[in-house]
């Protein structure tokens, strides 16, 4: 399966009908690899006409913003602008919900006006049109999956039921945590704390959240958001629980169901 | 005569000093810098009618939303009997209202007891949840000192207003019962009649030195209220309000854009935009409660300092320094102290000191997630966030104050277009493994 970039759409004369935005940690992150090639696969499957900017994608700015630093934050947008607007992008479909908000929310008043959506609400509209199949009697059916609401896309952008209707169709078993929607515990990795180790405390935030998550019984926690993948990821391994429970991405779910 | 000149004295006294510090705080609000929230009315309506009047936000804990519903419509609709009191005070008349109202009246006055009691019961319930249940965001060191006792004469004080109240219906019913032909036949009413019986061997004239003495505390202690409210926690029930008015429209996720540093990176990216006399802004982010918008300000002077904000911060609540409530209260302190100084001086003198660092440290700052959790709490429309990324905006751009991972991620992303060391060639890497 070979994913085309702009560039190379450009050449042939195409145009995608959505650009997907990978972002660094879907492009770095060794897990969260797995996440975009899950996503990757599903777009592959269900034949939408897509690109992603490849070499040319670049940090939104999100982690430099909201740590201060308004001046690498603008340098970013304005170049990442300047690669979108060149293409004429009009849609955007992002796994990561700090892309997704930054592309959102932010570059509009800085000259970058595209259709932004999330890689769940694109997914659920999928699953909604019959242009998603998923297997009869899945891996997932019956069993216990725990939804962890990414703040980014929660209360950032009131996206709650989107990643839960995917879910629901695996014919799984969708438990809520005591924290959940408008009121879910953030995993601790925003504001750019992902990048730096937590202020002294008596505990550190993925902990706590992961606690949350083990309390339901679930033997999946869904995240929507690279980065809470990790931190819960992390939280499961303290708690010596990742025989029992894994830390999977809606798209990892959906693209292990495909039939 | 003397009484009504008296009451008059009082009344005039008393809103002259409320206007004048009032006056006060909305100079202080704008000390802030200027921040467009017009536009957008029908919403801006809705809102002030939803979060202010409705208290939709409260109700995210039903009980306690009906428990503080019944404290703020006593509170709203009994006054409408102060303005009796009050223009009973003025002319000298009794129960003025009684004769055009009729029965309506004996209506009324049941309903304000009903409301009174209600009150009584609520106070001591949120009384007890203060200081014996001790709440966790009740018992935090953010409330250590004058803001816990704050709290506590708030509560202290309704429910005496409220007792004053029923003991005025009360008198005047047992006056009533012995034919002084002063106090009109109104009434029973359903509460103050339980307590008529204690007046059974209070001889006349110490019954009408009770009647009266009820009166007057009871309005003397609104009046003395409404003074001690800029001071308190409590200004709550008038700055709610234009704080809903007013409130956030964007999505909570959206930052306040720069324009300054936006032109500059144009500029520096285009120098043929730039114009000849394109000068620097002067700096960047906030350092004071100057350099904070009015709205920022008018939020710190809004806050009921109730903490769900703080209970909700994930900061918080696994032991860091953060509270997003002490954020608002350290500002609203600061400005406090800024407008004194200006009250002093007739402007601000410089006092060496600043909000960020004297006021909030920078281990508060760091702690943040910017996840919104205090911002979706707050039931009257406050974002301490705001003024977290703010300040966090002063110190890395004037102070090139950053952990050194934060300045490795800076340096990455400026270098190699991710936050994290990664050669910007491998970006697309993973596509190759799509290949199979």
């Amino acid at each position: 399966m070979k994913v085309n970039t702009m560039a190379d759409m450009m050449m042939n004369g195409e145009t995608p009908e959505i650009l997907f935005w990978v972002g660094c940690a879907g492009s770095f992150d060794q897990r969260a690899q797995k996440i975009t090639k899950a996503f990757a696969t599903i777009l592959n499957k269900t034949g939408i006409k897509y690109a992603i900017l490849g070499k040319e994608e670049a940090c939104t700015g999100d982690p430099a913003r909201r740590a201060g630093n308004e001046f690498l934050f603008q340098m970013m947008a304005y170049q990442n602008i300047q690669v979108l607007n060149g293409y004429g992008i009009k849609k955007i479909v992002t796994t990561c919900p700090h892309c997704f908000n930054t592309l959102k929310n932010e570059y509009p008043e800085l000259g970058g006006h595209y259709e932004v959506i999330h890689h769940t609400t694109l997914l659920q509209q999928l699953i909604d049109e019959g242009r998603i199949r998923l297997k009869e009697g899945g891996s997932f059916k019956g069993k216990k999956i725990a939804y962890h609401d990414s703040c980014y896309l929660g209360r950032a952008n009131d996206i709650y039921e989107a990643p839960r209707k995917v879910l629901e169709a695996l014919d799984a078993e969708l438990v809520e945590m005591k924290r959940c929607r408008s009121k879910g515990l953030c995993c601790g990795a925003g504001g750019a704390q992902m990048f730096k180790e937590d202020e002294p405390g008596n505990k550190r935030i993925n902990i706590e959240r992961t606690e949350d998550a083990l309390a339901t019984g679930a033997s999946v926690i869904a995240s929507a958001c690279p980065f809470c993948n990790t931190m819960m990821t992390d939280g499961v391994k303290n708690k010596e629980k990742e025989q029992e429970v894994a830390v999977l991405d809606i798209a990892e779910l959906i693209a292990a169901d495909l039939a | 005569m003397i009484q009504q000149v008296l009451f008059a004295a009082l009344s005039l006294t008393a809103i002259w000093l409320f206007a004048r510090k009032a006056g006060e705080i909305r100079r202080n609000i704008f000390l802030g810098k200027e921040e467009d929230f017009s536009g957008n009315r029908p919403q801006r309506w809705r809102n002030l009618l939803l979060l202010a009047f409705g208290q939709k936000k409260m109700f995210r804990n039903p009980l306690v939303a009906v428990m503080h519903f019944v404290i703020y419509a006593g509170f709203i609709i009994i006054n409408l009997e102060v303005l009796e009191i009050v223009l009973d005070g003025l002319l000298g008349t009794h129960r003025l209202f009684l004769a055009p109202l009729g029965s309506l009246y004996d209506w009324l006055i049941n309903a304000f007891e009903f409301l009174a009691v209600g009150v009584i019961t609520v106070c001591v319930i949120f009384l007890c949840r203060r200081n014996i249940i001790k709440l966790r965001r009740f018992i935090s060191k953010d409330l250590n000192g004058w803001p816990r006792s704050d709290a506590n004469y708030i509560l202290i004080t309704e429910i005496c207003l409220m007792f004053l109240f029923l003991f005025l219906n009360a008198s005047d019913q047992a006056l009533q019962l012995r034919g002084n032909p002063h106090y009109h036949p109104a009434g029973p009413f359903y509460f103050s009649n339980f307590l008529v019986p204690l007046f059974q061997n209070t001889s006349e004239s110490t019954l009408i030195g009770i009647e009266r003495s009820c009166w007057w505390l009871h309005i003397a202690g609104i009046f003395a209220f409404l003074n001690y409210l800029p001071y308190s926690k409590h200004l709550h029930i008038i700055l709610a309000f234009p704080n809903a008015y007013y409130a956030r429209l964007d999505p909570e996720g959206k930052m306040k854009n720069m324009p300054a540093v936006q032109k500059e990176v144009l500029y520096a990216m285009q120098p043929e935009l730039a114009p000849a006399d394109a000068a620097p802004p002067a700096h960047f982010g906030a350092k004071d409660v100057f350099d904070l918008s009015w709205r920022n300000l008018m939020d710190a002077y809004s806050c009921t300092e109730c903490g769900r904000c703080t209970t909700a911060c994930p900061a918080n609540t696994t032991g860091k320094l953060l509270s997003p409530r002490k954020i608002m209260m350290a500002t609203r302190d600061r400005l406090e102290e800024v407008g004194r100084n200006i009250n002093q001086h007739k402007s601000f003198v410089a006092d060496n000191k600043s909000l960020l660092h004297d006021y909030i440290s920078v281990e508060e700052l760091r702690a943040c997630t910017t996840c919104n959790a205090c911002v979706e709490e707050c039931p009257v429309s406050i974002s301490p966030l705001e003024i977290i990324a703010e300040l966090r905006r002063s110190l890395v751009m004037e102070e090139s104050n950053a952990p050194q991972e934060w300045n490795s991620m800076f340096s990455n992303t400026e270098n190699n277009f991710a936050p994290w060391k990664f050669a910007p060639d491998e970006r697309d890497h993973w596509t190759q493994e799509m290949a199979s």
